[in-house]
């Protein structure tokens, strides 16, 4: 079935939208990530232009993390102090966000500068953890082996420190908004949530444990994504809800079943599987930056 | 001084009307409804004439609709820094967001360059380029990938052959619209033609236009944004909640 988007002036069908939807929706419950990073570049690949994309993919962000937080905010798993903290960085990141990708925009490299950030940061990220979490794995094979106690580094000598009680952590408020404005100026710039660079930036940075923090990022996620999608829809008029809505009820129903998923299978295969997909999606981009595109000639609106 | 004279006839004289096109479509407006998978436009039509068919060449018919032109930046990536980024922009001033031209036989037979200029008829003279920058030399490439891209998406079409004369008088044909077409006024334009010489012209409006959910929406995102995205938050968090809700109360 076709359906014709309002603002993205494509016709698409409905029921490729719903099951991309229902799939990012699960990872987005299994990893706490919001599936941006996934849903972003195929909204691309179908053919909704990148700035309907970027916009409304926050948008339904909102409601796959909210239905997710939920659930973790029955099991507890809400560290609702941080993710208040983390909040005050992301919404000042947000609004840097938007003026970047708007400048950019005009002279006409926001698909450059959203692609080398996806490069740039899914292969980090994605190495690290597939790195860590390997080794944590042969760790707990290895019958008899010492498990390290949390080392203090840099990020515990630094001022205003402050309990999270939750977390179990006594820490300095500085890191944990240092990231939020990070994971803010990536939500705007990417159409992304950001949980793939907080989750981790959480557990080896903070030091939270790791059931804590799904339920924590989704919980700030959440307000950025909002804010993001007041912001897009107020200055560039590309949220289109027709996608949205489409995309979410797909989305919603997965992030329940992907919340449950998650539960049964333990932390490091979580973070493993995590890493294996940031890996691909981080190749597959770097290949279209490396290798020479078959049509190298793109058309875009004229803005003055 | 004969020849000249001779040049003026024969260039003034196709233009007198001596035969006038009437003509008709399936449907003068489009509705883009919330289920709008393309469609297609009957064009269909006669020629009236006073006295017999001249015998200056069989009569040719061209057919073009097009969108709302719009000013167009195409760039051009090239290898820098080992990576592929756009590099050249050139602005094409307007260019229709849709056009499609069917005629009756061969391009090159039923229109002569000088009237193909003088009433913008095919593809690439339907897009008005004034000027690259200095710095790009190719600037025709820029226009030539315009037409490429947008010929794939369906946007362009150029359909030779495909408008049907019948009888020196009646003609009809059928222009296939995508089910990517943007809102606006399209103009459906009908050119006679003889020994590829613009005899008579027709032109016509069709009316693009979004109804029902797709105009609402539209016109909510545009005019109330803060409104519109409040009502888009909404709706997201009311689905996350109610998704939530749903599944507590299966798994109890």
């Amino acid at each position: 079935m076709q359906i014709y988007l309002p603002i993205a002036e494509v016709s698409v069908n409905a029921f490729l939208l719903l099951g991309l939807g229902g799939i990012v929706g699960i990872l987005s419950g299994m990893f706490g990530v919001g599936g941006g990073f996934l849903m972003t570049p195929l909204l691309f690949f179908i053919g909704i232009p990148p700035a309907v994309a970027v916009a409304t993919e926050a948008n339904q962000i909102v409601a796959s993390s909210f239905s997710g937080v939920l659930a973790h905010f029955k099991r507890k798993t809400v560290d609702l102090r941080m993710g208040v903290v983390l909040l005050i960085g992301g919404l000042i990141g947000a609004a840097l966000g938007v003026q970047v990708f708007n400048t950019l925009r005009a002279i006409g490299q926001v698909d450059l500068l959203v692609k080398l950030c996806y490069v740039v940061f899914l292969g980090i990220i994605g190495g690290l953890m597939f790195f860590e979490s390997l080794r944590a794995i042969l760790r707990t094979r290895r019958p008899g082996a010492v498990t390290l106690r949390r080392k203090h580094n840099w990020v515990h000598n630094l001022p205003f420190k402050m309990k999270f009680r939750t977390s179990g952590l006594y820490i300095s408020v500085i890191p944990p908004v240092m990231v939020g404005i990070l994971v803010g100026i990536l939500a705007a710039i990417m159409g992304v949530g950001g949980g793939f660079v907080m989750v981790p930036a959480m557990i080896y940075l903070l030091g939270m444990p790791t059931k804590v923090v799904v339920g924590t990022s989704l919980f700030q996620i959440i307000f950025v994504t909002a804010f993001t999608t007041l912001m897009h829809a107020t200055t560039n008029y590309t949220v289109d809800m027709m996608l949205a809505v489409l995309l979410l009820v797909g989305g919603v129903v997965g992030a329940q079943i992907g919340a449950r998923i998650g539960v049964k299978m333990k932390a490091e295969q979580l973070r493993i599987l995590l890493a294996i997909m940031v890996l691909a999606v981080c190749t597959k981009l770097a290949a279209e930056l490396l290798l020479q595109p078959s049509e190298l000639y793109n058309l875009g609106d004229v803005r003055h | 001084m004969m020849r000249l004279l001779f040049l003026f006839m024969a260039l003034y004289l196709p233009a007198k009307a001596e035969e006038a096109v009437v003509a008709g479509l399936s449907q003068n407006r489009i509705a883009i409804t919330a289920n709008f998978d393309g469609s297609e436009i009957l064009i269909f039509g006669a020629v009236r004439r006073d006295a017999p068919p001249p015998g200056t060449g069989p009569l040719e018919v061209i057919i073009a609709i097009a969108g709302p032109s719009k000013p167009i930046m195409v760039r051009r990536k090239a290898k820098r820094f080992g990576i592929w980024i756009n590099a050249d922009a050139v602005e094409v001033d307007a260019a229709p967001s849709f056009y499609a031209v069917a005629t009756s036989g061969p391009l090159n037979d039923v229109l002569k360059n000088i009237d193909d200029l003088r009433y913008r008829i095919s593809i690439p003279r339907a897009i008005r380029s004034v000027g690259a920058p200095m710095t790009i030399m190719d600037a025709r490439a820029f226009t030539e990938a315009l037409i490429r891209i947008r010929t794939e998406k369906g946007l362009y079409q150029m359909s030779l052959n495909t408008v049907e004369v019948s009888e020196e008088t009646l003609f009809n044909t059928s222009v296939t619209l995508p089910a990517n077409l943007t809102e606006g006024a399209y103009t459906a334009r009908i050119f006679l033609t003889r020994s590829g010489n613009v005899v008579a012209t027709y032109e016509t409006k069709i009316d693009v236009q979004k109804v029902g959910l797709e105009k609402w929406l539209f016109n909510l995102a545009h005019e109330l944004p803060l409104a519109y995205g409040i009502l888009s938050l909404v709706i997201a968090i009311a689905a996350g909640w109610s998704a939530s809700a749903v599944f507590r109360y299966i798994r109890s």
